[in-house]
């Protein structure tokens, strides 16, 4: 097991180097740069920021430069956030983006999975329709509607959340972002327990359990839940980095200082190490919470050998 | 056998609600079982033999209670399962038990043999501790020819026979009075048909067990059986001593069957007289009317398919009954 997780993570070594080099040439690929504006800059104070970036150097030579700095932990400077640098900028917004993202997902699938084991125990009745209608809406209405709708409803109306504040993350301030994020979780995640559950309930071993005289609820969490878990298990590695690395839209409407919109911004604004630095998390978490997914599968199911 | 029989099935139907094209059509009924009736002795084995979709299992799982009936009674020990609601039934598992096809998927793939094995006895027998269990365990893993050194193993890593084995095991654990086997042995090589087959008559011999023995292959059947009963599209056509059905196979269904069983014996086999009777079921979803054999049957006249023939001696002595307006 250890070996494996080692050999995986040598293997992960590739995989981020193809990651740095695609996404760093994409981005000098577009059109524009950093420092271009509506005013044109006078030449000689272009050359001289230009120089200062390295951004004067031939790319193969910035890309090597941006390899060896990478190589030390140094992110680079962010060339739109003056005075700070991209490892100082994470630092400062993955905590928020973390603490959210987990929560949400945490929540979702605690609630995603009961919803699915309670809508496929009672398989095309009425609660099992009303449970997957509910799903399909959370999944079908995107947060940009949602958020503002709960702000307006309950933070504004009722007055019962602060609204567009991050205090902190004091609990009541988290409340709304970690609802927005959870719904279309929660959402996807009970179809997939109702799914799987369902395949697994018709199964076999699972009428072997009926016939042995368990009760119900054995029958139900020891021998039917952890099959039907192991879809699940790698479906939220990828969404649970997708979660904590944020979200663009829920961190403008409620103001929160997280990462998600360094993404977006960064992009747009073409700060080109900003996005780099976005995308190697972004990267190393989704191979991070796969191997993690992958060694969760092998304790779940012993047919499972890791080698 | 003039005690009381261990088991008794009446008038047993299980329809299964079939949804029909068309928003406001009303589900048909397909009858998978339909009107069964018989009786099992303590310590008999009764083959029920058929092709496939003639109900066999579907009975099978009916009497259990895995599957819900529709109407008719299986009265257990003189206790009508019928009638208890599914809290009720779950004690009387303790003595009905049921061995299935495919051994591996019947299996949870993620607990050991040991605990496999082991689960009934933490359910109907809670006083036991953990080393009482493995020992019990151990001896019943000995008795159907496991090693005990096995336990520990999860379900993957054995054969189909020896995953059936285990299943046999399980079902053995608590020493159930009646054992459900349906097709045992059909998804096993034919190298360890004989094996199982020798293991669950030893079984049945020293715990005095009544088996309900299902399986498509009259051979099998006839090897463990002491009655058999013959099914088609869910009615019985035809249940006999398994010597009496042998010897004179009254139901031309029967005949058809028996005629389709190879004889081990080259010279017979190529000399026997085989009875065929082509076309595939009809579907169980639309019957024919009266008897429903009659759309294969080589004798079927008129008669046939106006009035359903009833289960009956029909001359016989011998307590065997068959459903034929023309029995041999």
């Amino acid at each position: 097991m250890i070996g494996y997780v080692l050999r995986r993570l040598a293997g992960a070594i590739p995989t981020l180097f193809i990651i740095v080099a695609v996404a760093f040439f994409m981005m000098r690929a577009a059109p524009g740069g950093p420092f271009d504006g509506e005013r044109k800059l006078p030449p000689e104070i272009e050359r001289n920021i230009k120089a200062a970036y390295d951004l004067d150097k031939p790319l193969v030579t910035q890309f090597g430069l941006y390899l060896g700095r990478l190589l030390t932990g140094d992110f680079g400077p962010s060339f739109k956030n003056k005075d700070f640098s991209v490892g100082e900028l994470i630092a400062a917004g993955a905590p928020v983006s973390l603490r959210l993202g987990l929560s949400a997902i945490t929540i979702a699938a605690l609630i995603g999975m009961a919803l699915g084991i309670i809508a496929a125990l009672n398989q095309n009745r009425a609660t099992d329709f009303s449970v997957m209608s509910a799903a399909m809406i959370g999944i079908t209405i995107p947060t940009f509607v949602t958020a503002p709708l709960l702000t307006l409803l309950l933070g504004v109306y009722a007055g019962w959340l602060p609204v567009a504040t991050w205090n902190n993350g004091a609990l009541a301030n988290m409340i709304l972002p970690v609802t927005v994020l959870a719904l279309p979780q929660i959402a996807v995640i009970s179809r997939l327990t109702r799914g799987s559950m369902i395949e697994v309930l018709r199964s076999n071993f699972v009428r072997t359990a009926r016939a042995k005289g368990l009760s119900e609820f054995t029958v139900v969490t020891r021998h039917a839940l952890p099959a039907a878990l192991l879809p699940l298990v790698s479906y939220l590695g990828p969404a649970t980095a997708a979660l904590v690395t944020g979200s663009l839209v829920v961190e403008q409407i409620f103001q929160l200082p997280g990462i998600g919109r360094y993404f977006v911004l960064g992009a747009l604004n073409r700060d080109y190490t900003l996005v780099m630095g976005v995308i190697i998390l972004y990267a190393s978490l989704i191979i991070a919470l796969n191997l993690i997914a992958d060694v969760l599968y092998a304790v779940l199911d012993p047919k499972v050998r890791l080698a | 056998m003039s005690e009381a029989p261990l088991l008794i099935v009446d008038d047993l139907k299980v329809h299964f609600p079939v949804p029909q094209p068309g928003l406001f059509s009303a589900p048909r009924p397909l009858k998978a079982v339909d009107g069964v009736s018989f009786t099992l002795a303590s310590g008999e084995t009764l083959g029920v033999v058929g092709e496939s979709g003639c109900g066999k299992s579907t009975l099978g799982r009916a009497i259990l209670r895995l599957i819900p009936t529709t109407a008719g009674r299986a009265i257990f020990a003189g206790e009508e399962l019928t009638a208890l609601s599914e809290a009720q039934m779950r004690p009387r598992r303790r003595d009905l038990q049921i061995i299935f096809q495919d051994p591996l998927a019947s299996l949870d793939p993620r607990m050991t043999v040991g605990d496999i094995i082991a689960e009934p006895l933490q359910s109907f027998l809670p006083e036991l501790d953990a080393a009482q269990r493995r020992a019990k365990v151990s001896a019943m893993m000995n008795r159907v020819g496991l090693s005990p050194q096995m336990i520990s193993r999860y379900p993957h890593e054995f054969s189909g026979g020896q995953a059936q084995r285990i299943g046999i095991a399980r079902a053995m654990i608590l020493e159930p009075k009646l054992i459900v086997c349906d097709e045992p042995v059909s998804a096993l090589d034919v190298s360890i048909r004989a094996q199982i087959l020798n293991l669950l008559s030893d079984l049945q011999r020293d715990f005095g067990l009544s088996l309900l023995f299902i399986s498509h292959d009259l051979a099998v059947v006839r090897h463990v059986s002491h009655r058999v009963l013959v099914l088609y599209l869910g009615k019985i056509m035809e249940l006999a001593e398994t010597e009496t059905l042998n010897r004179r196979p009254r139901h031309p269904y029967t005949r058809a069957l028996l005629s389709a069983a190879p004889i081990p014996d080259p010279s017979l086999e190529r000399d026997k007289e085989r009875l065929m009777i082509g076309d595939d079921l009809p579907s169980p979803l639309d019957p024919p009317s009266g008897c429903v054999f009659r759309t294969r049957c080589p004798k079927a006249a008129e008669k046939c398919a106006h009035e359903v023939p009833a289960l009956a001696a029909r001359g016989a002595e011998d307590g065997s009954v068959v459903a034929c307006h023309f029995p041999d």
